[in-house]
């Protein structure tokens, strides 16, 4: 089956007044139909280019972007316009129509689209119910706060019923609480409507909430790509590994210290690991910091130990949490790991 | 002079003064609204792009607005006697009035228009409108209270100007003004009309700012 988005050999380059800037460099992607995809990097990594280039907001220098199965590249500008219809977008500063009140700011799609009024109408009131806002109705976005807007974006960006939903970084201007209602709002659409989600982001803690699959972008590039589990638990490039381990590993004191990080990925919550090593090893471990969630009965997260001096000891250790199938790497004071 | 002679006067010199804004600041619309999407719409980072038009239009709207309106006024008289027929009186004062006041109108609705976030317009096109829906749904709409105010701007000015046409008999207020004020030194004829011209630059001015601000759906709550 093809793959609902996909990338070949995209470019795309800026000519700006000092010189040419290649935002995209040769990216090669897939994303399947129901993924909840996360695409993370620094900022000026590319990711908003790379977003905007699957409803073709910007245009590709180079390379073919396929919607299923079928290349932007070669639509007219009616074709193109139809098929964004299909393809709802989310923004990190909602882009509501200010003299709209909510209820017609749901519309808008519709009207776009030639809906009749009565029948957009209805929809919009039937989306309002989904993200919880029917009270809002007549409100105007300036009387909503940032996670309303945000309810009402995404209301909006599903009228058309479309088959993706790409939220650039929607929960940026956000609180944490605010920013996990949302994206639990956003899964719970993904699993409600089928819809694929592609999110740009350079918070971690947003692809680890929600996403399966994660393609991490540097510099223009797709550096790794892979299940979400595959590279939090075992990241390849440096900046994959910047990206994951954030600030823990940066913060060690440098020493002689042995430290290592220990990667929780779906373990027994209810097993407690660190406690055993401890008992059956009879080492004095240090927790230098901690990173763990508890979803629905397992433990996923890390933990940056410091282990005692003695090789001997240690090794038992790391050896004991290992044999637990917990990922135990070695943590040097710059950051760098490398995997036991 | 009599006092009814002298309300008479101002009265129908006020009827011809506003006469003269409205129709003029009407028409100025219908050539300057067309010309401000343009020079939104044909920006570099516009709807449509086209860099040489854009160019043109800006230097065109430019030119138009930097020759003073005294100037303009006698320049095009004998554009004024092909249209109406006759140079002076109100309605012949109306063809330099739109020529002074289109390419104004035009920078505002560009400014009014520029107001509106870049990223309103780019949701409107992640979900497939065309460059038409967005300058009808989206850009004019959400600049809605920019351009009530600017039209505001745009009453008094022209206002002002139709003052101006005074000095070659362009009818209304102003021409009351300069003919008992300066040619007759009537200082208090002067006086009470300039009066009446504040009074109703005041009145449009404030009626604008309530209309636009009624409408703005920004500020509530």
């Amino acid at each position: 089956m093809n793959p609902i988005v996909e990338f070949k050999n995209v470019s795309k380059t800026f000519y700006t007044k000092n010189g040419p800037f290649q935002a995209l460099n040769q990216i090669n992607l897939a994303i399947q139909e129901g993924d909840i995809f996360g695409i993370i990097g620094l900022s000026g990594a590319g990711k908003s280019t790379l977003v905007r280039c699957i409803n073709y907001l910007e245009v590709p220098t180079e390379g073919e972007v396929r919607i299923a199965g079928r290349d932007l590249g070669k639509m007219n500008q009616k074709e193109l316009r139809r098929q964004r219809q299909e393809i709802g977008m989310i923004f990190q500063n909602f882009n509501l129509l200010m003299q709209r009140n909510v209820l017609d700011n749901i519309c808008f799609p519709l009207e776009i689209a030639g809906v009749k009024k009565a029948d957009a109408r209805k929809r919009a009131e039937e989306l309002l119910e989904i993200v919880g806002l029917s009270d809002k109705a007549k409100s105007y976005p300036s009387q909503l706060s940032g996670g309303q807007k945000q309810r009402v974006a995404i209301a909006r960006a599903l009228a058309t019923n479309p088959k993706i939903l790409l939220c650039d970084e929607a929960t940026s201007a956000l609180d944490p609480t605010t920013t996990k209602a949302i994206l639990a709002l956003l899964k719970e659409i993904n699993q409600k409507f089928k819809i694929t989600i592609v999110i740009i982001t350079h918070e971690m803690a947003v692809v680890e909430e929600i996403c399966n699959q994660v393609a991490i972008v540097d510099a223009g590039k797709l550096v790794e790509t892979g299940s979400a589990t595959d590279v939090f638990s075992k990241p390849q490039t440096e900046i994959a590994k910047q990206l994951v381990y954030k600030e823990e590993a940066n913060q060690l004191e440098v020493g002689g210290k042995r430290y290592v990080r220990v990667v929780f990925d779906g373990n027994s919550s209810f097993e407690p690991a660190i406690a055993d090593m401890i008992l059956n090893c009879r080492v004095r471990v240090n927790i230098m910091g901690a990173d763990m969630k508890n979803i629905d009965g397992k433990a996923y997260g890390q933990m940056i130990l410091q282990m005692p001096d003695e090789d001997v000891k240690a090794q038992q250790a790391i050896h004991y949490l290992e044999e637990r199938n917990i990922i135990v790497e070695e943590v040097t004071a710059h950051g760098n790991t490398g995997t036991h | 002079m009599e006092t009814q002679e002298l309300i008479k006067m101002l009265a129908e010199g006020s009827v011809d003064t506003l006469y003269m804004t409205l129709v003029s600041t009407a028409l100025a619309y219908v050539i300057g609204f067309p010309m401000g999407i343009a020079l939104i719409v044909t920006r570099k980072d516009g709807l449509k792009p086209m860099p040489a038009v854009n160019r043109i239009l800006d230097i065109f709207v430019n030119i138009l607005r930097s020759i003073p309106f005294l100037i303009l006024l006698i320049a095009v008289t004998p554009l004024t006697k092909l249209i109406v027929g006759k140079s002076y009186g109100s309605t012949a004062t109306i063809v330099p009035l739109v020529i002074a006041a289109a390419p104004f109108i035009a920078r505002m609705i560009e400014s009014s228009l520029l107001e509106v976030e870049h990223g309103v317009v780019e949701a409107a096109l992640s979900m497939g409108a065309s460059p038409l829906k967005i300058i009808v749904k989206v850009l004019i709409p959400e600049a809605k209270t920019s351009l009530i105010v600017g039209c505001t701007i745009a009453l008094s000015t022209i206002l002002g100007y139709s003052a101006m046409a005074g000095v070659v008999a362009g009818g209304g207020l102003g021409d009351i003004a300069i003919r008992y004020g300066y040619h007759r030194y009537q200082t208090d004829i002067m006086l009470i009309t300039v009066i009446v011209l504040v009074l109703i630059v005041q009145i449009l001015q404030e009626v604008g700012m309530q209309i636009s601000k009624r409408t703005d759906k920004r500020v509530r709550g």
